[in-house]
């Protein structure tokens, strides 16, 4: 039995001659062929994209409300609101006095404590360190908090002092249902 | 038995050859295995250090045949997982067996591709003509740590939890669009359930990806062939053997040598390199006071955290391994062999031992004296890449031979 040798392909042999093709019009429709078919590679593409975003059930978890009366003055609470812990603090007026006295030192990112509260013995803020998302605990320079993480320093409103991180801890979205209630989200 | 020999073909034999002919010529399979791992002409000079190459194909063998045995045990949801790591330990037969060998080969499949790195830093085997063969060596790279990190997650205890969320958050440092890349990466708004589903699912896939690379990678090995200790190119035919039975044999005895460190892990230390808190379930309202990665990522996290800011740690992260990709470029210098460079011999092995000290800082909290030596290690780290040029320019090389 004979092996056959895969003749080289050489173009010039094995393609059909163009002889009269329009070579202009033939490099047209290959472009916009293969502009469509990449336009309708995308649009297949997008629900397989889309899918990996957060789902239904997942959305629907988007308010959480929070009963205030427990946690007494000074204490702090931590929930978990969309996966992810959100500290409520409820400060004594000594805490608040404190907090607006770091005032001038936050400068990393400047924000007035008063800014970042709705009822000023309330601090609502994510426990969600902004540097790469590790949950700070009680200490640091100002009796804030610091992260056990890579080191960041937050103060007793919830603004970065020290790095890596360089945003304060998010406010999330909430409002007092009543005095003793906040809805979150 | 008749001292006559007879040498013209039994019909058998006739029928064997003809098949093999036969499929040869319909797909040439089988001499395709042959040139690579039989006829295939390897230097004749290579030393151990060219032993990590099969070394690594084994690990990752190792690995995807382990994996596939534990997948039909491990349940990837948030409330199943944890267990289900417990239940192969305990209740499946041999279980903790094939978790060890998973666990371990891991580690093992690093170390040796990063004595595999090292072994073509300093033999230059990133110089031309083997740019491409380096380049899909460092996809192959990141693959794997991918792959790792993703591996991590999958038992969901405190480690897994804090691992995937520290490092999924890297990725919000892109301008503008960050923050939804990591809520889509997520599929919520945090580490959770759908994050662990997809994550086993390419964990699952990645290694098979790897093994295409890996097929690249040989490719591109085969047309140029294997550097060599010296470095120089090999013109003569008598500068080669076959690969088998020369390298074949000392390959599996550097397979021997390698799997008695191995085994002794896996049955006497399987935990060692790991960490005890994950056997702490994931708890999203506690972050463990001391996390750190797996061992094989420490060097990057220690450059990650030397940088107080933020966004120049993650690139300065990423630009630590990405910057291995150029290197063919940014040593310039002709001479491949370190051995007939004095000057690069000796920031090579400074470079070395600074990787380790990164690695001993990435190691331990981000506190005084490490944040110090870590900032020191990262800019030597950088320093070694932008001294090649130069280094190519002034280093006086020692002569080459003219053959092996
Ligand atoms: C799954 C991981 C890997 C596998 C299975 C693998 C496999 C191999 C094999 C079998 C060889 C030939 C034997 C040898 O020279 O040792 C080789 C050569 C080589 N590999 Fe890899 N490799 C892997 C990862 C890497 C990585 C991460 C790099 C570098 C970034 C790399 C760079 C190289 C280079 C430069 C050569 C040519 C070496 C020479 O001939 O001097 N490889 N690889
Ligand atoms: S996650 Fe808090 S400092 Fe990095």
């Amino acid at each position: 039995m004979a092996t056959r040798t895969p003749k080289p392909h050489s173009p010039s042999v094995d393609e059909a001659p163009i002889g009269d093709v329009d070579a202009e019009r033939r490099a047209f429709l290959v472009n916009t062929t293969t502009a469509f078919g990449v336009a309708g590679a995308a649009c297949v593409a997008l629900p397989f994209i889309q899918s990996m975003n957060p789902n239904r059930a997942v959305q629907a978890l988007a308010t959480l409300d929070v009963h205030l009366g427990d946690i007494a003055e000074g204490t702090n609470k931590t929930v978990l609101w969309q996966g992810k812990p959100v500290f409520i603090w409820h400060r004594s007026p000594a805490q608040v006095q404190q907090a607006r006295a770091q005032d001038s030192k936050a400068t990393m990112d400047p924000q007035p404590d008063a800014d970042r509260t709705q009822k000023p013995d309330w601090l609502v803020v994510l426990g969600i360190c902004t540097h790469l998302g590790c949950v700070p605990m009680r200490g640091g320079a100002e009796d804030g908090w610091r992260c056990p993480c890579h080191g960041s320093q937050y103060d007793m409103s919830g603004r970065v002092i020290q790095g890596p991180a360089g945003k304060n801890l998010e406010v999330p979205p909430y409002r007092f249902l009543d005095d003793q209630t906040i809805r979150i989200g | 038995m008749s001292s006559h020999q007879d040498f013209t073909p039994k019909p058998v034999e006739k029928n064997i050859r003809n098949t093999y002919r036969w499929l040869e010529d319909r797909l040439p399979i089988l001499s395709f295995l042959s040139d690579a791992l039989v006829t295939y002409p390897a230097p004749r000079n290579l030393n151990y250090m060219w032993n990590f190459g099969s070394l690594a194909g084994i690990a990752l063998v190792l690995q995807i045949l382990t994996g596939i045995f534990l997948a039909m045990h491990y349940k990837g949801d948030v409330n199943l997982a944890f267990d289900s790591i417990q239940h192969i330990m305990r209740d499946v037969q041999w279980g903790w067996l094939i978790r060890n060998l998973h666990m371990v080969g891991a580690s093992f499949f690093f170390i040796v591709v990063y004595i595999h790195m090292a072994r073509g830093l300093y033999y230059g085997s990133y110089k031309s003509p083997r740019e491409v063969l380096w380049g899909l060596g460092v996809i192959i790279f990141l693959l794997m740590m991918a792959t790792a990190f993703m591996g991590y997650v999958l038992p969901w205890g405190q480690m897994s939890y804090w691992g995937a969320t520290v490092i999924t958050n890297l990725l919000s440092v892109i301008p503008f669009i960050g923050k939804y890349v990591v809520v889509w990466l997520w599929g919520g708004y945090s580490v959770g359930d759908p994050t662990l589903t997809r994550f086993y699912a390419f964990h699952f896939v990645l290694p098979f990806v790897i093994i295409g690379v890996v097929v690249l990678h040989l490719w591109a090995l085969h047309l140029h062939r294997s550097n060599n200790p010296v470095g120089i190119d090999l013109k003569r035919a008598k500068d080669y053997i076959p690969f088998h039975p020369y390298y074949t044999i000392k390959d599996t005895f550097g397979l021997g040598v390698y799997l008695i460190p191995f085994t002794l892990m896996v049955f006497f230390l399987p935990e060692y390199l790991g960490h005890p808190d994950n056997y702490i379930p994931a708890n999203p309202m506690v972050t463990p006071a001391h996390i750190v990665p797996e061992w094989y990522f420490l060097p990057f996290y220690a450059i990650l955290r030397a940088i107080p800011i933020k966004e120049i740690g993650v690139a300065a992260m990423f630009g630590s391994i990405l910057v291995l990709f150029f290197l063919p470029w940014l040593d310039s210098s002709p001479v491949r062999s370190a051995r007939f460079r004095p000057l690069y011999k000796q920031i090579y092995w400074l470079f070395l031992i600074n990787f380790v000290v990164l690695g001993w800082c990435g190691a331990n909290p981000p506190e005084g004296m490490f944040v110090i030596i870590a900032r020191v290690a990262t800019v030597l780290y950088f320093s070694f890449f932008a001294l090649l040029p130069v280094l190519a320019r002034y280093e006086k090389t020692k002569p080459l031979p003219a053959t092996i």
